[in-house]
């Protein structure tokens, strides 16, 4: 990465481009600290998730998309929960609502 | 991996419809459409509950601990060292330890200052990942994750500094600092000239989270 060939930094009104985070992404980042505090992962573990990820992920996920796949995969790997688990759960949250408001509130 | 669901990336060319070079498509609102990796939130933050893992409340409590962390943190401890030539010692030798001091909770963090001078202007970056002195400027900025940002500061930062609109005369060293997960800077910048009369405290509003990571001079008093 460092080094590498690259573009110049996107602009939005002369500067380069901010937004504030969205809840979702706030419990992304609470999640990774919560879970590598209590030992579940290491921070090279996540990094190691996103690095085999590959440059594509870069253009195809949002930085937080990036982190929670990686978050997801050290959780299985450690066997805090299992793929299967979270396929059936992933169904039943989608099924609240097609939006984030909706899916997250219901039964959270 | 195999969760019976299609992944975004899994369609190609698509994302060229809604997603930005800088990969940040998705802004603050949570009546959008559900993506895929928020629904994987969801779900994943259901199981760790379910199994006792953590608790609702404390990813509340941990987001308002984040949240509670500003630049403001980080501008405070420069303009002790502005002040306090002891003070600012101490942090150049251990800006942990000299942040604990002021109350700041830094966590197992190496922490390391470095000062900007006449000559010499400091910059951080994390190539490897978005490593950032988070617990003194809270979270950071879309663009210091940027593959942009992290690819270039390191070859040509005059020119991605003159993208932050900052340009600095040539006899000037520009030293970048690469963080690691356990190893993170913080700039301290030049004091602005006419500050003398200033305290602490209003020398702490000139002190911008840009100047303490070297993408620009603090600010000039008013």
């Amino acid at each position: 990465m460092g080094g590498d060939a690259a573009g110049p930094l996107q602009q939005q009104n002369g500067r380069p481009v901010e937004h504030d985070f969205a809840l979702w992404e706030k419990r992304v980042d609470a999640l990774m600290v919560l879970m590598t505090t209590k030992g579940h992962f290491t921070v090279d573990g996540l990094r190691r998730a996103i690095e085999d990820m590959g440059p594509g992920a870069f253009e195809t996920m949002s930085y937080y998309d990036r982190w929670i796949a990686a978050v997801n995969q050290n959780l299985v790997e450690s066997g805090v929960y299992t793929l299967a688990e979270l396929g059936e759960k992933m169904e039943q949250v989608a099924r609240r609502g097609s939006t984030y408001g909706q899916a997250s509130l219901a039964g959270a | 991996m195999a969760t019976g669901w299609k992944k975004p990336s899994d369609m190609p060319h698509d994302h060229h419809d809604h997603l930005s070079s800088s990969g940040h498509p998705y802004r603050a609102d949570n009546d959008a459409p559900l993506t895929y990796w928020q629904t994987m939130e969801i779900a994943l933050r259901e199981l760790l509950v379910e199994k006792g893992v953590t608790s609702q409340a404390e990813i509340a409590s941990q987001i308002d601990a984040m949240d509670a962390r500003s630049p403001a943190d980080g501008a405070r401890v420069v303009a002790r060292a502005w002040s306090d030539p002891a003070f600012r010692d101490r942090l150049l030798h251990d800006a942990s330890a000299a942040s604990r001091e002021m109350g700041f909770d830094i966590g197992a963090l190496r922490l390391i200052a470095v000062e900007n001078t006449g000559d010499v202007h400091n910059i951080i970056v994390c190539t490897l990942c978005s490593c950032y002195p988070r617990n003194l400027l809270g979270l950071s900025p879309d663009w210091y994750k940027t593959r942009e940002y992290r690819s270039r500061v390191v070859i040509e930062p005059r020119r991605v500094l003159a993208e932050f609109g900052l340009t600095l005369p040539d006899t000037t060293t520009i030293r970048v600092h690469d963080s690691t997960a356990d190893m993170r800077y913080i700039v301290i910048p030049v004091r602005p000239s006419g500050t003398e009369h200033l305290n602490e405290a209003q020398l702490a509003t000139l002190v911008t989270r840009d100047s303490m990571i070297g993408t620009a001079q603090a600010r000039a008093p008013r």
